[in-house]
């Protein structure tokens, strides 16, 4: 088992919109991609981040061997008490995901 | 047939190397388009009406844009002008605008789009019911007369049609409004009757700039050459390049939907594309389809003013005062509702070093040597916001406990003053789909000599 940070070329997240934050996940082989969407399920990114499962899309996206998670912000970007007005490091919780490949 | 489309930068404004314009000019491109925008930076451009780029940055781009433009007789586009998009965005650029032409001494026609929403209009239109109900974002409610009334100012983000239809007049240079980020894009190609789908799919990569390529900068350019069944992406710098991977990656950059890139009127399928590596840094695309859907939607967004902001920035270093902060916390706010109520006021904390980057999300929230502290204080009423700064400063800074040792003071400020003036705050209240029954409903054009 490998985490995910050393087996992934990309980890990243964005805003999509105010109220969302869509992470990117991807990978130079084929192999790694399937052995994360093995794992991977709302539930375990329910949990990761403290969302409900409802509320998370996964959407596995071949033409660029990656996976997309969508989940809902907690604080709108740019709302009072919001800590990243772009999204752009909510990835972290996914780092340690222990990953079979690579 | 064949258009070539060439992309400066991601925002006017980011700049780009003049070698990679020339580059790029040199390919005799047939348009140059550029996006003004985002709704990225949070609600309070928009609200406030002010660009998020500066007058100098924004001025050095088009003055190589115009030159460029002007040199090869092609229309240079921009959509989403001054990053928000509203009135004072467009009138903003257009001010950048006439600066450049004075200094170059060149007069342009210019087609201009306003995409502001007339909040009377629009709350008549829904009593009225001549419109079907604004659909909300999951997120918000229906649009209520109140909710549009206290929101500062609404634009639509119009689609490709306005652009193709100024395009007809026969304009040097269009500055528009709140736009979708891909029509500038996509203008020439829809006005010149080629494929719908694939000219989106290559504007949603060309709208970044040199994002797409590899590595990327979203302070240089892109080309790209559309076809009849295909197009063909590269950048406009020899140490950039486009893959197949770079390319395919970006179709799911920011959207939460990699399959489809949506706008008024349709969507670009892009859910069987195929990409090819052709040498040389450059990536031919094919497969894209537009779906033109029945129901023409155009997102409405919308910023309220939510209060006047004040900032107070501290470290702390003492380990007894960090493994008390959130108590020390509370007990200072409960104090400062005794001096001045709680009315009309809100204070948020972000404890850095803990959980300051992902609030009631972070998995690991611990403090280890030091934390820094940031206050975030808002108000209706500017003097109050400053006065409940100042005592959570003073308050927290001499808070007692039970076996304090550190009793000269609790908190390192780095800046005097330690409270700051952060202007006036904004929230996203308007961020509905509205039914559009023509394609210019919510463009308001004009020609215009610049």
């Amino acid at each position: 088992m490998t985490p995910l940070r050393d087996v992934a070329k990309i980890i990243r997240s964005k805003n999509a919109g105010p109220f969302t934050i869509t992470i990117d996940i991807i990978f130079d082989d084929e192999d790694c991609l399937d052995a994360l969407l093995n794992l991977l399920n709302r539930k375990l990114v329910a949990q990761l981040y403290k969302v409900n499962s409802e509320d998370i899309e996964i959407i596995p996206y071949r033409p660029a061997r990656a996976v997309k998670i969508n989940i809902p912000r907690g604080t709108p970007s740019g709302h009072p008490g919001d800590t990243d007005v772009y999204g752009a490091q909510q990835h972290a919780p996914l780092l340690g995901l222990e990953v079979e490949c690579g | 047939m064949e258009i070539r489309i060439l992309s400066p930068t991601a925002i006017l404004g980011y700049g780009f190397p003049v070698q990679s314009l020339e580059y790029g000019v040199s390919l005799e491109p047939d348009v140059i388009a550029v996006d003004g925008g985002s709704t990225d930076p949070g609600p309070y451009y928009l609200g406030e009406g002010v660009p998020f780029v500066s007058a100098k940055a924004v001025e050095r781009d088009l003055f190589y844009l115009v030159k460029a433009s002007t040199e090869r007789e092609i229309p240079l586009l921009i959509g989403s002008a001054g990053g928000a998009g509203a009135e004072p965005h467009v009138n903003w650029t257009l001010e950048r605008l006439r600066r450049i032409t004075q200094k170059l001494g060149t007069r342009l026609k210019a087609g201009v789009i306003y995409t502001d929403v007339d909040k009377g209009e629009l709350i008549r239109k829904i009593e009225s019911g001549t419109y079907n109900k604004p659909i909300p974002h999951s997120r918000l409610s229906p649009l209520k007369t109140e909710t549009i009334s206290n929101t500062k100012r609404i634009v639509a983000q119009v689609g490709v049609e306005p652009f193709t239809q100024l395009l007809k007049e026969d304009v040097d240079v269009i500055v528009a409004g709140r736009s979708v980020d891909i029509a500038p894009f996509a203008a020439l190609p829809w006005l010149k009757g080629m494929d719908k789908g694939l000219a989106v799919h290559l504007g949603k990569i060309l709208e970044c700039g040199a994002i797409a390529a590899e590595p990327g900068s979203g302070s240089d350019g892109m080309m790209g050459i559309l076809r009849d069944n295909e197009f063909e992406v590269f950048p406009l710098n020899p140490s950039r390049r486009a893959t197949m991977t770079s390319i395919a990656e970006h179709a799911m950059y920011e959207r939460t939907d990699p399959f489809r890139e949506h706008i008024p009127g349709g969507y670009s399928d892009m859910s069987s594309v195929l990409y090819e590596e052709t040498g040389d840094g450059r990536v031919v695309v094919k497969g894209s389809r537009w779906i033109p859907v029945q129901r023409r939607l155009v997102k409405l967004e919308g910023a309220s003013f939510a209060g006047y902001r004040f900032i107070v920035i501290a470290g702390a270093r003492d380990p007894d005062f960090l493994s008390r902060i959130d108590g020390l916390v509370s007990k200072t706010l409960e104090s400062i509702r005794e001096l001045v109520g709680d009315e009309g006021y809100s204070v948020h904390l972000r404890v850095y070093g803990r959980d300051g980057v992902m609030g009631d999300r972070e998995p690991e929230p611990r403090i280890t040597h030091e934390a820094g502290l940031v206050f975030e204080v808002l108000a209706d009423e500017k003097d109050k916001a400053k006065t409940v700064a100042g005592l959570v400063r003073s308050t927290l800074l001499h808070i007692g406990w039970e076996g304090r040792k550190t009793t000269a003071g609790n908190l390192a400020f780095p800046f005097s003053p330690s409270d700051i003036d952060a202007g006036r705050a904004y929230t996203w209240s308007v961020w509905h789909l509205i039914e559009e029954e023509n394609f210019l409903e919510y463009s308001r054009m004009m020609l215009k000599e610049v």
